[in-house]
Parts: C-alpha cells; sequence; structure tokens
C-alpha cells in the first residue's frame, strides 16, 4: 500500500501529524499551565506563565469549601472494592461455569449474555426506588451511602466479566486440578490454590477494566449520592464548572490533573496484562 | 462423625452462622416495622441460602449464587421494575399506594360548628411538664400526662387556696397565667388530645374544642365521603376526585396501561419534544461513529506508513485523549469552550468574532461533535492499525499491477476489509454514545433550553432525558414517563445488540461452546 515519499510529501505529512498531535495535546498541556499559573480566572490565563506558583495545588487541598481530598478518597474506595468484588465473584460463578455440569447451566450463561445487553443505567429510576426503600430499613445502604453504590456496580459488572473470565478458565487445562484431587485438595482448595494463581493475567485485567469503569462512572453515581461530602471525584469536579465555583479555574485544573493520577497509575501497572489477558480470555484452547 | 465434620466445615458454618445472625436481626426489625411480606421473603431467602449451602447436591451453586444475589438485585429486579413503573403513573402526588393515601385521608381533621368547646385551666410543674382541665358542659376532664380521664365534683388533688372556685393548684403543678400561657404556646397548641372519638385541640386562646374525623372510606363503593360537605369522591385515575373534578391530594399509584406510551407519541406537548431528543440521539451517535472513524482511520492509515520517521513516537503522542478519565476531559473541553474560554479568547484576537459555543442550539451541538471526536478517535485509530496490519500486502501489489489508483485501492481493498473485522465495534461505539450520558451532561448539561413548555433541551440525548423527567423536572419527579422513556431506549440498545451478534454470529459460537 505505502510507496517512498517525496521530500514534499513527506513534509506535507509529518505537518499532518503534527496538526493532530497538537489537537490531541493541546488540552493537556493548557490545563497543565492553568494549574501552575498565578491567576485563577480563565480569561486572564497565558499558555507560558509569568512565573511558577503552586498555589492552586495547596488551595485544592486546604480550601474546606470544596472537599476534594474526600471526593479523591471516596473514587478511589469506591473504585477499588467494587473492583475487587467484582474479580472475587465473577471468579466463583465463571468456575462454576466451567468446570461444573449442572442443571440451567446453558440457560444461565446466555441468561447472562441477555442481560448484559441491557445497560443497567437505564433502569436508574428502579434503582433509585429501591435503594430508597432499602434505606428505610437498613440505613447503610440506601441513598447516599457508599455500599448501596457499590452494591449497584457490582450487579452491573457481573454478565460480561464472567464470560470473559469463563473463557479464560476453559483455557487452563482440568488434569491440573484432578490431580490437585489425588494428593487431598478439595474442590475448593483446587479452585484457589491451582486455579486463581494460574488466572492471575485475566484477574488483574478484570480488576483494571473494573477500576477504570468505576472511577469513571458517572450517571448513578449521580443519581444515588446526593450529598456532597459522599460524592466522587467526577460528581466533585464537576461542581468547579456547572456549581458554585466557576471561577475557580486554577483550583479546576490542579484537581483534574491530580485526579487522573490514580487512573493513569492503574492503566500503566497493567498494561501488559490487558494485552495478555483480553487475547487468552477470547481464544479456545 | 459430627465432630469431624463441624472441624471440616468450621469456616462454613461461621459464615453461614453469621449470615443467619444477620438475617434473623433484620427479619425481626422488619416484622417490628410491619414490613411482613418483605421479613418472610428474607427469611426464606435465608433458609434458601443455607440449604444451598449445606448441601451436596447444590455444590455448583454456591460458587454461583453471590454473584446472582446481586445480579438479580441490581439488574433483574430492576430492569423488570421500570417496565412495571412505566406502566403506572408513579410520579410527585402519586408516590404512595392506594392504602397509604386513604389512612392519610381519613386521619384529618375538622372542627364542626357546633362542635363542643371547653373553657380550660391549665397547669405547670418544675419540670416544664403541662396539664390541662378542661370544662365543658357535661363536666370537667382531664389531661395529665398524656392521658384523658373525667373529674368527679370534689377531687382532693386540685387545691383552691383563695376560694375563688377555680383550682390554683394541681399536685405539684401550679395554675399557669395568661402571659405564661402565650410563652408556652407552641407546646399547648401541639396538643392532641384524642376524646369520643375525635381529638380536642386548641381553638383560641381561651379554649378548647373538639374535631372530628372528615373523612370516612366506604370500602364497598371505594368511595371516600366528606362529612364536612358530604361530598362523595370516586377513585379515578390515582386520585379520588368529585363529581366536581375537585382532587384530594395526594394522588396515588395506579396501573395506566400504555398511557405513558402513547403520550410521547400523541400529546404535543410531550412529543414533539420527545421526537427532537430522538432525532439528535441518532444524528450524534451516527456522527460521532463516523466522525471518530473517519480521522482514527486516516491517522492509522497515516502511521501504519513504514517509509514515515518518527512514526512510533507519533503513535504514542495522538493517543493521549485515550489516557485520561473521559469526565476530566470533558471538564476541561468545557473549559475551553466557554464563552470567555480559550476558544473565544483566540478568535477574538485575530478575527475579533466570538462564536457562542455552548449556549447556541447549533455550536453546543457542533461543540458536543468536536469534543466526542478528541474522545473517541484514539480508540478507533487503535483499532484500525490492529486490522490494517492484518491486510495482507500481496493484495495492493497485485491491485498495483492491475493499475489500481490510490482511491481505487482504498475503496475496493482496505475499507471492505477493515469494515468486517470492524462492524462489530462500530455498532458497539453507536450503542455506547447512543446512551452517552457523561459527555452531554458535563460538557452542556443537555442545554441551552428549548423553551419554558418542555424539560427537554436542545442537546438532550433520550438518556438525560430521562433523567431530568426523572430528577431535574419543574414539575417534580416524572418517574413513569422517564421509565416509558428508558424502556424505549431498552428496545433500540437490545436490537442493536441483536443485529451485533448476528454479525459477529457471537451467539451461534458461544452457544456451540457453552
Amino acid at each position: 500500500m505505502y510507496s517512498k515519499h517525496t521530500i514534499l510529501g513527506s513534509i506535507i505529512r509529518h505537518l499532518v501529524v503534527w496538526l493532530f498531535i497538537g489537537f490531541a495535546v493541546f488540552p493537556v498541556l493548557w490545563i497543565f499551565s492553568a494549574s501552575i499559573n498565578p491567576t485563577n480566572n480563565i480569561t486572564a490565563q497565558q499558555l507560558i506563565p509569568r512565573h511558577i506558583v503552586w498555589d492552586h495545588y495547596v488551595e485544592l487541598f486546604t480550601n474546606p469549601q470544596h472537599p476534594y481530598a474526600i471526593w479523591l478518597w471516596n473514587s478511589i474506595k469506591i473504585a477499588t472494592l467494587t473492583s475487587l468484588l467484582t474479580v472475587a465473584l465473577t471468579a466463583l460463578s465463571a468456575y462454576a461455569f466451567s468446570r461444573f455440569r449442572f442443571k440451567g447451566r446453558r440457560v444461565g450463561l446466555l441468561g447472562l449474555l441477555l442481560v448484559q445487553m441491557f445497560p443497567q443505567m437505564l433502569a436508574m429510576v428502579a434503582i433509585y426506588i429501591l435503594l430508597l426503600n432499602a434505606g428505610k430499613i437498613i440505613p447503610w445502604i440506601g441513598l447516599n451511602t457508599h455500599p448501596g453504590l457499590i452494591m449497584v456496580y457490582l450487579g452491573g459488572a457481573m454478565g460480561f466479566n464472567t464470560w470473559l473470565m469463563k473463557g479464560y478458565f476453559d483455557t487452563i487445562p482440568r488434569s491440573l486440578e484432578e490431580s490437585a484431587k489425588v494428593d487431598g485438595a478439595s474442590q475448593f482448595q483446587a479452585f484457589t490454590r491451582i486455579i486463581l494463581p494460574l488466572a492471575r493475567p485475566i484477574l488483574a485485567t478484570i480488576f483494571v477494566l473494573s477500576f477504570i469503569g468505576v472511577y469513571s462512572e458517572y450517571i448513578l453515581a449521580r443519581v444515588l449520592l446526593t450529598d456532597t461530602h459522599q460524592f466522587t471525584l467526577a460528581l466533585g469536579l464537576n461542581l468547579f464548572i456547572h456549581g458554585q465555583w466557576g471561577n475557580r479555574w486554577g483550583v479546576f485544573a490542579a484537581g483534574a490533573l491530580i485526579g487522573a493520577i490514580p487512573f493513569l497509575i492503574v492503566f500503566a501497572l497493567a498494561q501488559h496484562l490487558l494485552v495478555s489477558g483480553l487475547t487468552r480470555g477470547s481464544v479456545k484452547e | 462423625m459430627v465432630r469431624t465434620y463441624l472441624l471440616k466445615h468450621t469456616l462454613q458454618i461461621v459464615v453461614l452462622g453469621v449470615l443467619d445472625g444477620i438475617a434473623i436481626w433484620i427479619g425481626t426489625s422488619l416484622a417490628l416495622q410491619v414490613h411482613y411480606l418483605t421479613a418472610i421473603i428474607l427469611i426464606l431467602g435465608a433458609v434458601g441460602i443455607n440449604y444451598i449451602y449445606l448441601s451436596k447436591r447444590t455444590y455448583a451453586m454456591r460458587y454461583l449464587l453471590p454473584g446472582l444475589i446481586f445480579l438479580f438485585a441490581m439488574v433483574v429486579y430492576p430492569i423488570g421494575y421500570s417496565f412495571y413503573i412505566s406502566f403506572t403513573n408513579l410520579s410527585t402526588g402519586h408516590i404512595l399506594n392506594q392504602q397509604q393515601v386513604i389512612a392519610q385521608i381519613t386521619d384529618r381533621f375538622y372542627t364542626p360548628d357546633d362542635a363542643p368547646t371547653f373553657t380550660y385551666t391549665a397547669f405547670k410543674n418544675e419540670a416544664g411538664d403541662i396539664a390541662i382541665l378542661l370544662h365543658g358542659s357535661d363536666g370537667d376532664l382531664l389531661y395529665f400526662q398524656g392521658e384523658i380521664s373525667p373529674v368527679k365534683g370534689s377531687d382532693d388533688r386540685f387545691v383552691d387556696e383563695d376560694g375563688d372556685g377555680s383550682p390554683d393548684s394541681f399536685l405539684s403543678y401550679d395554675v399557669m397565667t395568661l402571659p405564661q400561657i402565650i410563652k408556652s404556646l407552641p407546646n399547648i397548641e401541639g396538643l392532641r388530645i384524642p376524646y369520643d372519638g375525635g381529638t380536642i385541640r386548641l381553638d383560641s386562646l381561651r379554649s378548647f374544642k373538639m374535631s372530628v374525623r372528615r373523612y370516612s372510606y366506604n370500602q364497598d363503593a371505594d368511595t371516600i365521603r366528606d362529612l364536612q360537605t358530604g361530598t362523595i369522591y370516586k377513585n379515578i385515575e390515582g386520585f379520588y376526585t368529585s363529581n366536581d373534578g375537585e382532587e384530594l391530594y395526594p394522588g396515588f399509584k395506579v396501573w395506566m396501561g400504555i398511557r405513558n406510551y402513547l403520550s410521547l407519541v400523541l400529546n404535543p406537548l410531550i412529543s414533539g419534544p420527545f421526537a427532537r431528543v430522538f432525532g439528535w440521539t441518532v444524528t450524534f451517535a451516527s456522527l460521532s461513529v463516523l466522525t471518530t472513524f473517519a480521522i482514527g482511520l486516516f491517522l492509522a492509515i497515516l502511521l501504519n506508513d513504514p517509509y514515515l520517521k518518527l512514526r512510533r513516537l507519533y503513535r504514542v503522542l495522538v493517543i493521549v485523549p485515550y489516557a485520561l478519565p473521559a469526565f476530566i476531559s470533558i471538564l476541561i473541553w468545557h473549559g475551553l469552550l466557554t464563552n470567555m474560554g480559550l476558544f473565544n479568547h483566540v478568535l477574538l484576537q485575530l478575527f475579533h468574532i466570538s462564536i457562542p459555543w455552548l449556549e447556541n442550539a447549533f455550536w453546543a451541538k457542533v461543540s458536543i461533535l468536536l469534543v466526542n471526536l478528541w474522545l473517541g478517535y484514539p480508540y478507533m485509530m487503535i483499532v484500525s492499525l490492529g486490522a490494517l496490519q492484518s491486510i495482507p500486502g500481496e493484495l495492493y501489489e497485485a491491485a498495483r499491477v492491475d493499475g489500481a489508483t490510490w482511491w481505487h485501492r482504498f475503496s475496493r481493498i482496505t475499507l471492505p476489509l477493515l469494515l468486517m473485522p470492524l462492524a462489530p465495534l462500530l455498532i458497539g461505539s453507536f450503542a455506547f454514545n447512543f446512551n452517552n450520558f457523561t459527555l452531554i451532561w458535563l460538557l452542556t448539561e443537555g442545554g441551552p433550553p428549548i423553551n419554558a413548555r418542555t424539560v427537554a433541551q436542545s442537546t438532550d440525548i433520550l438518556l438525560s432525558y430521562a433523567y431530568r423527567l426523572a430528577f431535574q423536572g419543574a414539575r417534580g419527579n416524572q418517574f413513569a414517563l422517564a421509565a416509558a422513556v428508558s424502556v424505549i431506549i431498552f428496545f433500540i440498545i437490545a436490537t442493536i445488540s441483536a443485529i451485533n451478534f448476528r454479525l459477529t454470529g457471537a451467539l451461534e459460537d458461544l452457544s456451540k461452546n457453552v
């Protein structure tokens, strides 16, 4: 398809690529510049600040009007717990679907696929009323609570991830568990001691996919969390732009950059796992 | 035997024991709050769980159950409940069920003109407790420590020190003067003393009056009768309504059939905005897929060129948008596009114009597509790069030999061979954008408004419209209508998924493999 470029052709190609690089990168550069600019005003900002100040970062964490640290912590906590529990629950059910033959197995697997076709957020009104009523009986899983939100996320994560995990388990030879059982291990011990360590790439994959998904989730969190101190980062940061603090551009910029860090860390740590986990899970033995 | 069993299953028994304990505790508190049905379901569920974890025959269920509980409680049940809500009138003013509303209405009181009136003497002790002696036409009544009882003629608990015929103290209570009564008025006013089928409450500063229940419910006819006026209220569509059309508030939840769906099509106040939102949702999702795929593919072809120097570095730099959480990027873009933001700043300096990026309906749509292009093209580029590399080079060689132009090679070889593996991803991207609430809400909040007659706004997609109806509307929570919109989205997305399964043959593969 390709052939050697003329000099002009080469120049044009590089120019076009740099145009797109500019498009891709300038919002990030601009927001970084805003975070170290002396001004907090969106209009007065210059791309290259006259001098660098870190005041916005300090104010971000010290001004009690916006509990940024709490939002960040809420997001990390909810994303981590949801992801860990998702991995645990999907590993259990995927193992059953992969190894056991039982009545309703086929229906169950197809049912999971079918349920997955209905995005959970479309049931937001029903989920809202469900948690509203649950909270009247057990306050700590009701509206505006993190356990309630985590439980909602857990339900939504089951379908797709169980399928993904089952595909991976299917590639692990059964003979490994058989020999463990000969040595006296119970089925559950064979699962935890033999299969889970071998399945580490897919466990990590599902953890990362879940973390990234929950960390960025907006609509269910918005419907279910009402109190500013219960907010996740996505809800909290929004207050800087659409809420009562619209004129704190510099502080928002600092918050946006710091908020991206947990996401980037998880993303970078598991990048190679993502590739191997996804490809192995999708290929049959 | 039992002992070894217990030892071997310590963990199992401890966990089950704790769960049973919690179930009994919650079940009891439910029963105490008169939620009998919920309590019974909970206890039956707990029994089922015990069976599953103790019986050998349900071994596979032990692994499945924890996940299934959440799947059913948080996905399957809510989806079913959404369908149900969409056939009711659940909304602000119609939240309670009929029994609750009847109970609420029949607990209202009024004071008939000929109701018994009582003058009174109030007493107060040092702790601030109040006792009331009511003087009625049939003798005196004493309200003391939450109880009301008749007072006999010679009750020696009352002491009349100055002999003026009215008592000055009662046990440790002293009589209250008018200024003292006025000071304690909030307490006295709040008194509802049940007596003889009605309640006695303060009527004026110097008197109490008997009030009686205003409404009575007729179970056989399902009507409510106003005892004060004699009006009969009939049960009509979630309200008790008189013949004159007067409605008793609050209303209650009733089955409405397909009325909500009909109003989305037939009620001009709703169907107009709904059609507009629907159109924009489809346009937005299609254009988003089209633009992101076009740019992604263009870049993929450009950066797949083995003769282009630095192409590995370039690939990393152009996928920067992919590495940030979308909600953060969208908020940053809002800052760039806002009235005083970077874009208008530059436009003003260079061309002395400014564009209402987020304030004008047309430009807001342009902004949404622009931002979604920025968010979406890296993904399209990554998947296109993968697909491009799987096209055998010989095809291009053969085409070249046959004298095909660049355009022919692209349109006859590259595009068809790319679309085959990528079509499911493109359809998936369409389905994702169809419900891309985060983008719409964080960038424009659906705005700018269309007009005052509808809650729908210019850039609302179906999901944000449903959200607005349910949680942000000026007329309160229109849950039922929102659920109806959600159900329509359900069907659209399900159709798209079905097409996708057909296209990939995934379902056939899966049903072979399961």
